[in-house]
């Protein structure tokens, strides 16, 4: 490209102002990024829902539970292929800042209807032969080193049984989709249910089924939802992607809030550069008049100021991401699972890159412009 | 032949007809040129001389297609340049003007060799063609030992004569030089002024240069007088002299 060294040196030509742009630039970009990776990692659970799979809770709240009887009930209802349970369990492994989710799982009936989340073959019928048995997700299993056969104890703080659990780890889990959920710690239903007050007994916290067919989901959540009308409890059936977003919503509008700071961190971000880029323009009026004069074209100059802003945008951007990538896994560390893994994808690598190039081109754009309609005379009169 | 009568032959390089340059300024309507004629043979070299205002730099830059007259035909090698569109005029003068500025106007980032180098960039030539150009350019203003030196390393007629490569530099039909000296010694002056006149006498350049300085004016092979938006050949009115144009 012949005008690389025209458009470099220009770059160069105020060093201070170049490394103080591209640090503005490399910053924003990893609040940028990290704001991407919190909303991700809020909606994944929406994205990654089944299409075929339907929720149902306690028509009051989540935390209301339903009699273990409506499963059959549920059963004979056209068009549901599978259905399993689960319940919270909420218990503390040594300290409370070693959040992660604990289900009590029905296991006859959950892979069948869960069937992403993959257990070996051996390890799974281990589990299911073990009263006291467990299966944890990947990721606990590589926060904590556990590995098959630990002893793992968990102080119960919900159910009143004031004792500690002990489970044997029987088997890990992995996700067979890309980002999904493998925080989850799951023990026997069964186990559960003998071991918590009389209160609790035969509850569970919601169901989840699995359709024979996507296309049914609206008709099977009517039925379900009638079937169990003017009962003592009523049920809400709603997809899971719809669960799961009602679930993120418990957190507050997290997508409002990272939009409006990301509206705010572009915007300041378009200013400051753009402010430079202007500076840098009106500087150059008689050089730019020059290069107009001895016949650069106005698309030229534009180009030339256009290129400036994309370089530093293309740098900072880069910069920027580099430093997100280093920093993002060791800031999701330090949150201890109290949010759900923060995962920079490509897919938000690219749209990050996407907002720095677009912050760039629209910040030379306007002095760009100016540079391009301005008067070679009246340019260099000025001088 | 330089002529201000309208009456030059069809061999002209450039022939100015009727042209008329009229600015507004608040409101008022200023006119600098009425109905000026001009005509300039390939290797002519004339310096404008007027007081300030008179419209030197206008003229100028009508020529240079840098501005567009209110009325008026400006004809160069055959090409009527008045009712060219903004974009054909930029390619026009890209091909045909040389333009060598009172302030040099270089780049300061860029070396005496990328300065010079810069026209070229608009063509199609290989780089190591354009290395030749620019090789040939700095050259003939006797700059060669300094190409990689950066405008600020080197003295005011060093600037002025990179400007020369760069105006030389992709053979122009020819050069306009709006006040070549105005910035310089006497020295350095008239080194600047025998490398003109080397670029007309040895290489059969075309200039016209605009200049308050007699002394360099009077190196020119004519000059004309601005006075009322038209052009006087020979020596300047009482009243020229008097508003210092010729001083």
């Amino acid at each position: 490209m012949k005008f690389r060294r025209l458009i470099f040196a220009n770059l160069f030509r105020k060093k201070i102002r170049l490394i103080l742009t591209i640090g503005s630039f490399a910053i924003a970009l990893v609040l940028f990024m990290f704001l991407a990776v919190v909303k991700s990692a809020f909606s994944r659970g929406t994205e990654i829902a089944g299409a075929d799979r339907l929720v149902i809770t306690n028509r009051i709240g989540l935390i209301q539970t339903m009699p273990i009887a409506y499963r059959d009930k549920i059963l004979t209802i056209p068009g549901v292929k599978a259905v399993t349970h689960n319940n919270w369990f909420g218990g503390v492994y040594v300290e409370e800042k070693n959040f992660f989710p604990q289900f009590a799982i029905d296991v006859e009936n959950h892979r069948q209807v869960m069937s992403e989340l993959v257990v070996p073959e051996d390890q799974w019928q281990n589990f299911v032969k073990d009263r006291q048995g467990a299966v944890v997700g990947a990721r606990t299993a590589q926060r904590f080193g556990w590995k098959v056969g630990d002893r793992i104890p968990i102080k119960d703080s919900l159910y009143g049984t004031n004792s500690t659990w002990d489970f044997n780890l029987d088997g890990i889990y992995h996700s067979d989709k890309p980002g999904g959920d493998e925080s989850q710690f799951w023990f026997q239903w069964k186990y559960f249910d003998e071991r918590v007050p009389s209160f609790i007994k035969s509850q569970i916290g919601w169901y989840v089924l699995k359709l024979d067919s996507p296309d049914d989901a609206v008709r099977v959540a009517k039925a379900i939802d009638g079937k169990f009308a003017n009962s003592s409890t009523e049920t809400k059936t709603e997809t899971e992607s719809a669960f799961a977003a009602g679930f993120a919503k418990q957190f507050g509008n997290i997508e409002f809030l990272i939009l409006t700071i990301g509206s705010v961190v572009f915007f300041t971000l378009l200013l400051v550069t753009g402010n430079t880029m202007a500076i840098s323009v009106r500087e150059r009026t008689a050089e730019l008049a020059v290069l107009k004069a001895i016949g650069f074209t106005d698309r030229s100059v534009l180009f030339l100021v256009l290129a400036e802003s994309m370089v530093i945008a293309l740098v900072g951007g880069a910069l920027g991401l580099i430093l997100a990538a280093g920093a993002i896994p060791g800031v999701g560390a330090a949150l201890n699972g109290l949010l759900p893994p923060l995962i920079l994808s490509k897919l938000t690598l690219g749209l990050g890159l996407s907002f720095a190039l677009l912050v760039g081109a629209a910040s030379g754009l306007l002095p760009g412009i100016g540079a391009m309609r301005m008067r070679v005379v009246n340019a260099l009169r000025r001088v | 032949m330089i002529r201000v009568d309208g009456r030059g032959n069809s061999s002209s390089l450039i022939k100015v007809r009727g042209l008329n340059k009229t600015y507004s300024r608040g409101g008022e309507k200023i006119q600098v040129l009425q109905g000026l004629n001009l005509d300039v043979d390939k290797g002519d070299f004339v310096a404008f001389m007027g007081p300030s205002g008179s419209g030197k730099t206008t003229l100028l830059n009508l020529l240079g297609g840098l501005d567009v007259p209110s009325a008026g035909s400006i004809t160069v090698d055959g090409d009527e340049i008045t009712h060219m569109s903004g974009s054909k005029l930029t390619h026009w003068r890209a091909r045909h003007v040389g333009f060598i500025f009172q302030m040099y106007n270089l780049i300061p980032v860029l070396t005496a060799y990328q300065n010079v180098e810069l026209p070229l960039l608009l063509t199609k030539l290989s780089k190591s063609e354009r290395r030749k150009h620019v090789e040939t350019a700095l050259g003939v203003v006797n700059l060669a030992d300094r190409m990689h030196h950066y405008p600020r390393q080197l003295s005011g007629g060093q600037e002025q004569r990179v400007t020369i490569a760069r105006a030389i530099v992709s053979d122009p039909t020819f050069l306009l030089c709006d006040e070549p000296t105005g910035d310089l010694d006497r020295k350095s002056a008239d080194e600047i002024m025998a490398l003109i006149e080397e670029l007309v006498g040895k290489y059969n350049k075309t200039i016209l240069m605009v200049t308050h300085d007699p002394v360099v004016a009077a190196r020119a092979h004519t000059t004309l007088h601005l006075e009322k938006g038209v052009l006087v050949e020979g020596k300047a009115s009482p009243q020229t002299v008097m508003a210092g144009g010729a001083a």
